[in-house]
């Protein structure tokens, strides 16, 4: 160990505040970095996700429209756009 | 004789692979950069000119020099996507920038910090610091074209056309010491040979270093991953992976509730 106490590790033999800037900004920065990795992979799936539902939905009404014009069995003015 | 190595290629197994390898890469880095950063904090000594200023190079140097190493990571991952028409390339370049520029910016922070009480300026525009800020506005224009497309090959093509164009300022920063009378002093570490640092501040700064070096590691494994996943998204295999994994999420709230 080369300081004696708390208080003299904190002052860095007066160059406290340039140490304590540099390693208080870098972890930030850092953090922040990795913050935004973890939720950028997070937001990937959903993003993924919502729009397989919304491709999902879309071929079920395609689906139930041509059903629909199926057993109406009168395509020429029955089919809805 | 390189045949093992085409796997890896394919989207799917580089996923999954890094997915395997995140775990470990991680607890290795939080292991080795807790060990450099408190032995560079507490018991390494202090620099008998610059006293306990000394302490901000432990971050200063890894830091500037993944900067570069990161950037070269990227012109090699550019250069191969732009050859080989390698798609996994231009993921991997997207993933590096942010990384990068990040650590760009805290070697010039860290460096203002430093030169405020050993030159007596957070500032000036030498050789050294301005080819160094040149390096973090190339970081920004490469994410800047990779998020500017919809059309992620193109946006990997004009990105990598940039960083290409950019590699001349590697040298640049590299050699700027030696070819121009600075006031940036010259390489601590690398002399090769004989290292003009003794032993005892040696020890921290390889762990800082290797440590940081994992920290970047990790970091782009991460948002490489992510790049895949948005890369490919209308895949049969990332479409399943993506219903496990919302379905997974949907039980888990139900079950909390």
């Amino acid at each position: 160990m080369q300081f004696d106490s708390f208080s003299a590790f904190l002052s860095m033999g007066g160059y406290g505040f340039y140490v304590w800037l540099s390693f208080g900004v870098s972890t930030a920065l850092i953090l922040a970095l990795i913050f935004n990795s973890t939720m950028g992979h997070k937001q990937v799936i959903k993003n993924i996700a919502l729009r397989q539902q919304r491709e999902a939905k879309l071929r079920q009404v395609r689906k139930q429209n041509k059903q629909s014009t199926i057993i109406n069995s009168n395509p020429s003015n029955e089919v809805s756009p | 004789m390189w045949k093992w190595l085409h796997p890896y290629a394919n989207p799917e197994v580089s996923y999954h692979f890094t997915g395997k390898l995140l775990p470990w890469l991680s607890a290795l880095t939080v292991i080795i950069l807790s060990i450099g950063i408190v032995w560079a904090l507490a018991f390494a000594p202090a620099d008998y000119q610059q006293g306990d200023s000394f302490r901000i190079f432990y971050l200063h140097v890894p830091a500037a020099s993944l900067s570069m190493g990161i950037y070269l990571g990227m012109a090699i991952a550019a250069f191969t996507s732009m050859v080989w028409q390698f798609k996994l390339a231009d993921a991997s370049a997207a993933a590096m920038a942010p990384v990068g520029a990040v650590f760009t910016a805290i070697a010039l922070i860290t460096g203002a910090a430093w030169g405020k009480p050993m030159w007596g300026t957070w500032w000036i525009w030498d050789a050294r610091l301005t080819s160094e800020l040149i390096l973090l506005f190339l970081y920004l224009g490469v994410i800047a074209l990779h998020n500017a497309f919809e059309d992620k090959n193109l946006a990997g093509k004009a990105a990598g056309i940039l960083t290409l164009v950019g590699v001349i300022n590697l040298p640049i920063i590299k050699y700027s010491v030696e070819w121009w009378n600075t006031l940036h002093q010259g390489s601590t570490v690398s002399k090769l040979g004989k290292p003009s640092m003794s032993v005892d501040m040696l020890w921290p700064f390889v762990f800082c270093f290797i440590g940081f070096a994992l920290l970047v590691a990790t970091i782009i494994c991460i948002r490489f991953r992510s790049e895949i996943l948005a890369r490919n998204s209308i895949r049969p295999w990332v479409k399943t992976l993506v219903l496990a994994q919302t379905s997974l999420s949907i039980t888990k709230t139900k079950e909390s509730n």
